[in-house]
């Protein structure tokens, strides 16, 4: 009972413990800036960095440890909705939104613009369709919501399997980030970084399970929402977009389809493995195939989005449905400060590299030059960057500066002439946002392991100090086994986090959405809506994968744009087929309605 | 605590789902057709930027904020409106 009193005496002193804590980050900023001033290598201020941050978020977990089942599963039902919000937000914003997005939109153009709106506008589903109802619900877990409402273990057993597949997908490609990230900055082989940055997250989840997460997320969201907006801030400054770039780089946008016409948009005259050079136009679509592509993006990740239970799961911990209603509105706001920045800073930063009135364009200049640039040197070095003189004019041509993607965020304070504590700002951002989602994974999937699969299906008796013990061995056993999966470098970032929302999509969307609204939905229908969705989906994604194949040019980022209509018109006609649910049934549907009156589920099961 | 009689529930429910439809098509219209036109679109031009890349990098964005925080106000109206708001 001790915990709960200092917990709740916690809750009452947030705003100064973050507002706190916000001043010694940028105090240790700023130090880091005098030291770097002072001839401090760049190699100490990265590492100084990561462990310092890495410090925080441990000291955070461990004050956050509990033995109650409550507090472990939902937090104690106590987080108030702005920090739940920024929670969330980091929750959500994954390693690939904090590194792969920007540098996905300076090479995808409008194409790629589709996750944009679609890991934004999902939340208007989440809000609009689930979070206040499964708040109101009283869950633990999102496989305990559809256990409850259809009833019986096979309808339990099948959210748990789409979940831990959908989860897992999403955490190894959060560890490989960790692990890249931590190489880079200790400079140790990325197979140690891996299980170093894998230390780090159960450092924050293991002992405080969703209360540690929550408390250690809000830290990483303040984290990653400085190192994002410093580098943009200070470049647009220099270029002269003022401040706040936001609203006043359109011209910088036009400029571009100005220079993107002048240079000619061709593919390179031969090609350099992992690396990419621009063919596609900063922002227009070309042709009706391409708006077909961007909301088909858009819908699988709005309906993933609304259906991945490490969302769903952080809005069963605030203290009422109104709470939770709030703090999906936090939840968007504090993840659109970054994703409404992501275009800027992509923009920003090609204009740098293309234009040849600014002193830091590499278009366009001799090839002996730029080769000579220092942040040119050290990226071609690792062989993430290139530039081949292949028309041997002496001249980079625009189709002639390779690049990966990944690095544009990464590279972005050494392109426009920053000073290195910004790239280690930025690498600490970076590990803070894989960090986060990678906790928030893990948890889902050994809740949904230990609450439903261990306590609710095989051993209903287990006391609480046995279920939290499980809780815990499940939470480290997958965490290893992600490791594992993560340093055998299957996937790229991108496609493994497109592949997560798709599967949610496909198996859990429907069967969440029709079990608030649709009464008639019954056990039946959601079991053949889950399974029948999920494999159509797979198979889909299979089939498109090894045969190179589309329908519709659907290819395997979209999947679930297959898999999802399969799943809605199974569990339509499964359960107009099978008898109504009972009445018992029918009047929780109407209890889970209105936010007054008990949860359908008791505080603590 | 008072139980909610079913007429209220229905009412209720009857107006949650009014608001909710129509959040959801102001959703499309703003995640779907807008981003669908984006090419046509750009011909006009907003705060310097052509107007279709304008809605999708920025203009969309604020709009689903604006949605989810204007259907937790109504909510809160209808909530209080038929007793079933928390307290």
């Amino acid at each position: 009972m001790n915990t709960q009193a200092q917990g709740t005496r916690f809750v009452d002193r947030l705003g100064r413990v973050y507002g706190l804590y916000t001043l010694g980050f940028l105090a240790f900023f700023a130090l880091m800036a005098i030291i770097e001033q002072f001839g401090v290598g760049a190699r100490t201020i990265g590492v100084l960095f990561l462990l310092f941050t890495l410090a925080i978020y441990a000291t955070i977990g461990w004050l956050s440890r509990t033995m109650q089942v409550d507090a472990y599963y939902v937090a104690g039902r106590e987080v108030p909705s702005l920090y739940n919000g920024m929670a969330t937000a980091a929750d959500w914003m994954s390693g690939a939104s904090f590194v792969a997005l920007a540098g996905g939109i300076y090479f995808g153009g409008y194409p790629y613009l589709g996750f944009v709106i679609g890991w934004t506008g999902g939340y208007v589903l989440v809000n609009a369709l689930m979070a206040p109802y499964l708040r109101k619900f009283g869950c633990y877990t999102v496989p305990d919501f559809i256990g409850t409402r259809y009833g019986g273990n096979l309808a339990r057993f099948c959210a748990v399997f789409v979940l831990v597949v959908a989860s897992f997908t999403y955490v190894t490609a959060q560890i490989n980030a960790t692990g890249t990230i931590a190489a880079r900055a200790l400079s140790i082989p990325f197979e140690v970084g891996v299980w170093f940055g894998l230390l780090g997250i159960l450092l924050c989840s293991m002992l405080g399970g969703m209360r540690g997460v929550t408390w250690t997320q809000v830290a990483q969201y303040i984290v990653l929402i400085i190192a994002y907006l410093v580098p943009l801030v200070w470049m647009s400054n220099e270029q002269g977009f003022g401040i706040i770039p936001h609203f006043g780089y359109g011209e910088a946008a036009q400029r571009i389809a100005q220079l993107e016409a002048e240079y000619g948009l061709q593919p390179a005259a031969e090609a350099v493995a992992g690396l990419k050079v621009l063919t596609t136009a900063h922002f227009d679509p070309q042709t009706s195939l391409d708006s077909w592509k961007f909301v088909t993006l858009a819908l699988a990740m709005m309906a993933g989005t609304a259906s991945l239970p490490h969302i769903l799961m952080r809005y069963f911990t605030t203290p009422s449905v109104r709470q939770a209603r709030k703090s999906v509105g936090w939840s968007l706001f504090f993840i659109f400060l970054l994703y409404f920045s992501a275009p800027a800073l992509a923009t920003l930063t090609k204009l740098q590299l293309l234009d040849p009135t600014l002193a830091t364009a590499v278009v366009g200049k001799a090839v002996e030059d730029v080769m000579a640039l220092e942040w040119v040197k050290n990226w071609s070095a690792v062989g993430m960057l290139s530039v081949v003189d292949q028309s041997g004019d002496g001249i980079v041509q625009l189709n002639e500066f390779f690049m990966r993607p990944d690095i544009v965020v990464l590279a972005t304070p050494e392109i426009a002439g920053l000073p290195y504590v910004i790239s280690g700002l930025v690498a600490a951002g970076g590990m803070a946002a894989a960090m986060s989602t990678a906790d928030g994974l893990l948890l889902a999937i050994a809740n949904a392991l230990s609450h439903d699969l261990y306590y609710k299906i095989i051993d209903p008796q287990a006391d609480t100090r046995r279920r939290l013990i499980v809780a815990r061995v499940l939470l480290v056993g997958i965490g290893a086994l992600a490791a594992a999966v993560a340093s055998l470098k299957l996937t790229g970032i991108l496609g493994a986090v497109a592949w997560a929302f798709c599967f949610a999509g496909s198996g859990l969307f429907f069967p969440l959405v029709l079990g608030i609204w649709w009464k008639r939905a019954n056990r039946e229908g959601a079991i053949a809506g889950m399974i029948a969705g999920f494999l159509a989906g797979s198979i889909y994604l299979w089939w498109t994968y090894t045969s190179g194949e589309t329908w519709f040019s659907l290819d395997h980022l979209r999947f679930s744009i297959i898999g999802m209509p399969v799943s809605l018109v199974a569990m339509v006609v499964v359960s107009l087929m099978t008898p109504e649910p009972d009445a018992e049934t029918q009047a929780m549907v109407d209890e889970t309605r209105i936010p007054t009156g008990d949860s359908i589920l008791a505080e603590t099961h | 605590m008072a139980e909610v009689s079913s007429e209220t529930r229905q009412a209720h429910w009857r107006k949650t789902s009014t608001l909710t439809y129509v959040i959801l098509a102001l959703w499309f219209l703003f995640g779907y057709v807008v981003p669908w036109f984006a090419k046509e679109l750009d011909a006009a031009s907003f705060l310097g930027f052509p107007l279709g890349y304008y809605f999708i990098v920025q203009g969309s964005l604020i709009i689903f904020v604006l949605l989810i925080v204007v259907q937790n106000i109504f909510q809160d109206n209808i909530d209080e409106e038929h007793g079933v708001a928390e307290e």
